[in-house]
């Protein structure tokens, strides 16, 4: 790049060329716009004919062609060019920090602050509000129980929405068939999730990367089409209702079944059926203060370590003893318990369920979940989580495009951050006396 | 030329008609050596001699297609091919204890079943687990000392927190001998190359193996830190207790430290006995220099 | 079509057929352009037991043939396994077609591009587009108007498949395993969401242009297989046969394998791989719009939903005949048309797609190399 200290001559030449450059580029990405959006959104088909709408594609066109003119021209100047090199240095940098105890002692408060939020949101927040707050909640649970898999084992699961499911459909089956209240019903589905966790797991142990993806996508599928289709027992398509929680026999409908005393009763309040959802809130708050605990804890654990060290190199994990099928299957499992538990609150706060909440779509977000996060990260996962959730609801406007702006979220944030939000980072060890 | 059994020092490793076969191709042919207890021996030999080969099946990375390699501990010696799981012959059937050893295996056998038997390797080019930190590489060998119960770990019992302090003592005691204890906290991908051979040889040694596989050690390294290299190997063998067996091409480095070098050569042992002996066996000379060489020195 | 032709082409299948056996002549055989013959033709059959009738012939004997298992759950006609058979060749021809997309970007990036399915949903629609904007223009010229839109759809589709790469995989060479793959998903749910919002969310479809069907048989029981049937099973073996005289004999194809067995390599040598793997990516989308265009004449009708399940049989299809293998794409297509077609004829439809992906499933549990794949050996 010519210095900045060359002849006005020059510098003019220099933005000529430039400005030419940015009007190709411009011209260019204007054509193959045109091109790839002219048939398929200014040709609408209705019936057996095609209605005129060119005009949509020319404006996005026209607006892609003036973006990328900017941006090239952008690109140029001092202020662009530093920009694009903290862009590209950011790639190069090892992407992993090492943390000292001290450092994460100052985290506490910030624990302590979030926690006494979370308790009293609730009691704040509106009705649609609360809805929202839960459902963050239960991404946030799929998110924690993936990033054992994804994250800690790297095990490329795509098919994650198979043990929500078997949460969801165990509660609400379990209430159909045995008889089953919510609180019988939430450690036997965590059970049921692990079992399946194991059968789904053995077999895939042995493949690596992409194949694991696609086979636990494939089963995925396989218990989505097996729940649309058995209709006896799943009810298919029509779905299954679910029970809402207890407490201690309290119910929180207006009138309780059997004879009993409904909550409000009890408490002599008048009734609201904002009850049950800041009971379920609070309930799965404390749930997932747990699992994230429970998660923290066995990250440090000998097997939180085998689960990392599988992920970086897994012959040199079989070399030093470990017994890889094992470790897997474990995290397969915790994951898939993590994920049932959700499901159990999934069931319970929409109160019916149906196939349909159940498809690869589902899979896809817990996954971008986890790596939007950074892969590992609990507080990335929660954060990205917790975002994921409340940004359609607060473009609900936008609806229509949630899909879209979802997948075009993602492209753009893996060029911008493959390794997503926050890096990981690694403990730093100390022992007295023996550290220089 | 098999090695005479020394009944007071007794092999610690015997391999017995070592064959792979890998399709169509024949890697090892029957391949057959003892290394000595204590020892500090070489397997050497032309490039595509076979000798990563035999590491990787007296390792567990592959199973030997014939032969038998038994390592023996004090209490008891373990065939290294049985417990990676083999498929069931039909023999197997009528004895019911041979079957039920074999049912195991194939359900729980594996790689890690070697390391745990006491061998412990290192690889060709550098294994470590980069994106963790030194120390951690090396809790992580110590996996299978560790307190692993879950609840354990989960309420952080005193049994569970006493585990993992004797766990860091021992990483950090190794990290002195290795002379990396300032590496403690570093990702081991950004160490130096040579520190990263000296993390993964400490890494391999907090398994409490008997017998440490050593595979190129030297590759890449400078002469200093060669000799610097050959006084550690030493040190393992004199004050740790451990047999070191070593893949090299670093000719000085094998002479000055093997006692017993086993010569490979197409898949074949061709020579097998103390350095002397080896460096001037005619075979020898003839896989390393071409046979021109070898007629040249016969006929002055 | 001229009533000559069809007397010409009536004459030389029977000659042909008339070769198989004496007894063959007797059969009656139905050269039908009247009507339309786009029909998916699974046509239940009468419940009997197994049972010959009285005639003696070979023909007659294998055309009476029927198995029905206790409880119903197989039913095996004669006529019904045959036309599952030539529904089965389809099908695999079209899951062979979108499965070369997914062997050769594997092969070269070692990714699983998961818009490749959705780039074939594409395609359908620009076939239904490109058909409707010629219609509306005149043109009356069948072959003129399929020819021309297979040339443009084809053009438009590559361009998709270029554009997928410079988005979502050329950035991300250097980045983590998984972020590719969330890339890709990303751009696959922008396809099919861009498309559903554009087009709208109901079916779409296309007249049954090629009405020409063969049928053997009589009465209830006959098997039938239409042209554009035929075309499509000649269509795509004939791209497979051209693609890997591409890949073998050109010195493009040259470049493609060697990129493929070693980057960095190829690079050092002055292939330009950046292009090549673009090339790669543009062929694949190229033979997924072929695909598109012969599955909506096929089926006649299309959502923006077609492009996930197939993509994910395509993909099984792939790592069948072994990922990184042409003809091992064409071979595995074939083999799971044909067990999907026979599944769906013999025991029932519901469970048809539980069938594709439990087959994918055991595949990549007992033969993770695929049949056609070369059995990997630890490098350690």
């Amino acid at each position: 790049m010519p210095s900045t200290a060359a002849s006005p001559a020059a510098s003019e030449v220099r933005w000529n060329l430039v400005f030419r450059q940015a009007v190709l580029e411009a011209a260019a990405a204007f054509a193959l716009a045109l091109l790839l959006l002219g048939p398929i959104v200014g040709l609408v088909l209705d019936g057996y004919q095609v209605k005129n709408e060119l005009q949509r594609p020319l404006l996005i066109a026209a607006i892609i062609a003036v973006g990328r003119f900017l941006v090239t021209l952008a690109t140029h100047t001092p202020a662009g060019q530093a920009a694009l090199d903290r862009f590209n240095a950011r790639r190069r940098q090892p992407g992993v920090l090492v943390v000292s105890a001290a450092e994460s002692g100052r985290q506490r408060w910030w624990l302590l602050a979030i926690i006494i939020l979370g308790l009293t949101l609730p009691f704040l927040a509106s009705k649609y509000w609360l809805t929202v707050l839960i459902q963050a909640m239960i991404y946030v649970l799929l998110g924690l129980g993936l990033n054992i898999v994804v994250g800690l084992a790297g095990l490329l699961d795509l098919g994650y929405v198979a043990f929500y499911a078997v949460g969801a459909y165990g509660l609400a089956l379990g209430a159909q068939y045995l008889d089953l209240g919510f609180w019988s019903a939430l450690p036997l589905a965590a059970m049921l999730a692990a079992l399946f966790g194991g059968v789904l797991g053995f077999p895939v142990l042995r493949m690596h990367g992409d194949y694991l993806a696609i086979v636990t996508l494939g089963f995925g599928e396989i218990i989505r089409l097996v729940l649309n289709n058995w209709l006896e027992f799943t009810g298919g398509p029509n779905g299954v209702s679910a029970p809402a929680p207890q407490l201690f026999g309290l119910e929180f409908t207006r009138t309780a079944r059997d004879g009993g005393v409904p909550f409000h009763e009890y408490f002599q309040i008048s009734y609201d059926p904002l009850h049950r959802f800041v009971f379920i809130y609070l309930v799965l708050f404390l749930i997932v203060c747990l699992m994230v605990v429970v998660v923290t804890r066995l990250r440090d654990m000998p097997v939180g370590r085998a689960w990392e060290a599988l992920r970086e190199d897994e012959i040199a994990c079989r070399a030093l003893g470990i017994n890889h099928v094992l470790v897997k299957l474990s995290a397969f499992m915790m994951g898939a318990t993590v994920g049932g538990i959700a499901g159990v609150f999934f069931a319970t706060y929409q109160g019916f369920i149906n196939p349909m909440s159940f498809n690869f779509f589902e899979s896809a977000l817990i996954v971008a979940i986890v790596v939007l996060g950074g892969l590992g990260s609990t507080t990335g996962v929660i954060v990205a989580a917790v975002v994921l959730t409340i940004l359609p609801e607060l473009l609900r406007a936008f609806a229509d495009y949630r899909v879209f702006a979802f997948g075009a979220l993602m492209v753009l944030m893996m060029i911008w951050r493959p390794r997503g939000l926050m890096r990981p980072r690694r403990r730093a060890f100390e022992v007295k006396g023996l550290c220089p | 030329m098999p090695m005479t059994i020394d009944p007071i020092h007794p092999p610690i490793l015997e391999v017995t008609g070592l064959t792979m076969r890998f399709g169509g191709i024949l890697a090892l042919n029957d391949i057959s050596f003892a290394v000595k207890c204590n020892s500090i021996s070489a397997l050497i030999g032309p490039n595509g001699a076979g000798k990563t080969t035999v590491f990787n099946c007296l390792t567990g990375f592959y199973k030997a297609t014939e032969g038998r390699i038994a390592l023996h501990t004090p209490r008891a010696a373990i065939d290294l091919i049985s417990i990676l799981g083999q498929p069931f012959k039909a023999s197997d059937f009528i004895n019911p204890a041979v079957f039920a050893d074999r049912l195991y295996y194939k359900m729980f056998g594996g790689t890690h079943r070697v390391t745990r038997a006491g061998v412990a390797r290192t690889f060709q080019n550098v294994r470590l687990f980069k994106e963790m930190t030194a120390i951690e590489n090396l809790l992580v060998a110590q996996h299978l000392q560790l307190n692993r119960n879950l609840l354990a770990g989960l309420l952080r019992t005193a049994a569970y927190r006493q585990s993992e302090r004797d766990a860091l003592e021992r990483a950090y005691a190794w990290l002195q001998v290795f002379g990396l204890a300032e590496d403690a906290n570093r990702l081991a991908g950004e160490l130096p190359y040579g520190h990263q051979r000296r993390l993964e040889i400490a890494r391999a040694m907090c398994t409490s193996p008997r017998l440490l596989c050593l595979d190129e050690p030297a590759a890449g390294l400078n002469p200093r830190e060669t000799t610097e290299l050959s006084q550690l190997i030493r040190q393992l063998r004199d004050e740790h207790g451990v047999t070191i067996l070593l893949i090299e091409h670093d000719m000085s480095l094998v002479m000055d430290l093997s006692e017993h070098i086993v010569v490979l050569d197409y898949g074949e042992v061709i020579a097998d006995g103390d350095p002397q002996t080896v460096a001037h066996h005619p075979a020898v000379l003839a896989a390393y220099l071409g046979t021109e060489a070898v007629n040249d020195d016969e006929s002055r | 079509m001229p009533p000559l032709l069809s007397l010409l082409v009536g004459r030389a299948v029977k000659f042909c057929v008339g070769r198989v056996g004496a007894s063959a002549r007797n059969l009656p055989i139905l050269l039908d352009f009247s009507g339309g013959g786009l029909r998916y033709a699974n046509s239940p059959c009468p419940s009997e037991s197994a049972e010959l009738n009285g005639s003696t012939s070979l023909w007659g004997r294998v055309a009476a043939f029927s198995y029905h298992s206790p409880g119903n759950l197989i039913r095996m006609d004669w006529h019904i396994l045959a036309q599952q058979l030539v529904n089965g060749l389809t099908l695999g021809s079209i899951y062979g077609l979108i499965a070369i997309g997914y062997t050769m970007v594997y092969g070269i990036v070692g990714m699983i591009n998961f818009a490749h399915g959705d780039v074939y949903m594409v395609s359908a629609y620009l076939t239904a587009i490109c058909l409707a904007v010629l219609f509306s223009f005149g043109i009356d010229s069948l072959p003129f108007a399929l020819l021309a839109t297979l040339a443009t759809t084809m053009l438009i589709t590559a361009a998709y498949g270029w554009t997928i790469e410079r988005v979502a995989y050329r950035p991300l060479r250097s980045a983590p395993r998984l972020a590719p793959l969330i890339s890709a998903i990303g751009m696959s749910l922008v396809l099919q969401n861009g498309v559903q919002l554009s087009q709208g969310a109901k079916t779409q479809g296309v007249p049954s242009l090629i009405p020409a069907t063969l049928r053997f048989g009589e009465g209830n029981d006959f098997v039938q297989i239409t042209l554009v049937q035929l075309m499509i099973i000649v269509v795509s073996l004939t791209s497979m046969a051209a693609l890997t005289w591409l890949i073998q004999r050109t010195s493009l194809g040259r470049q493609c394998r060697a990129t493929q067995q070693d980057r960095r390599m190829a690079a050092i040598l002055g292939i330009n791989t950046d292009r090549i793997i673009s090339t790669v990516f543009v062929i694949g989308a190229a033979m997924a719009a072929i695909a598109g265009v012969l599955v909506t004449l096929n089926y006649g009708s299309f959502d923006f939903y077609i492009g996930f399940v197939t993509g994910i049989k395509a993909f099984t299809a792939a790592v069948l005949g072994g990922i990184g293998s042409l003809p091992g794409a064409m071979l595995g297509g074939l083999i799971l048309g044909l067990s999907e077609a026979l599944f769906s004829g013999m025991v029932n439809t519901d469970y048809k797609d539980v069938f594709a992906f439990s087959l994918l499933v055991l595949v990549l549990i007992f033969r993770p190399t695929g049949l056609l794949g070369k059995p990997e050996v630890e490098k350690v």
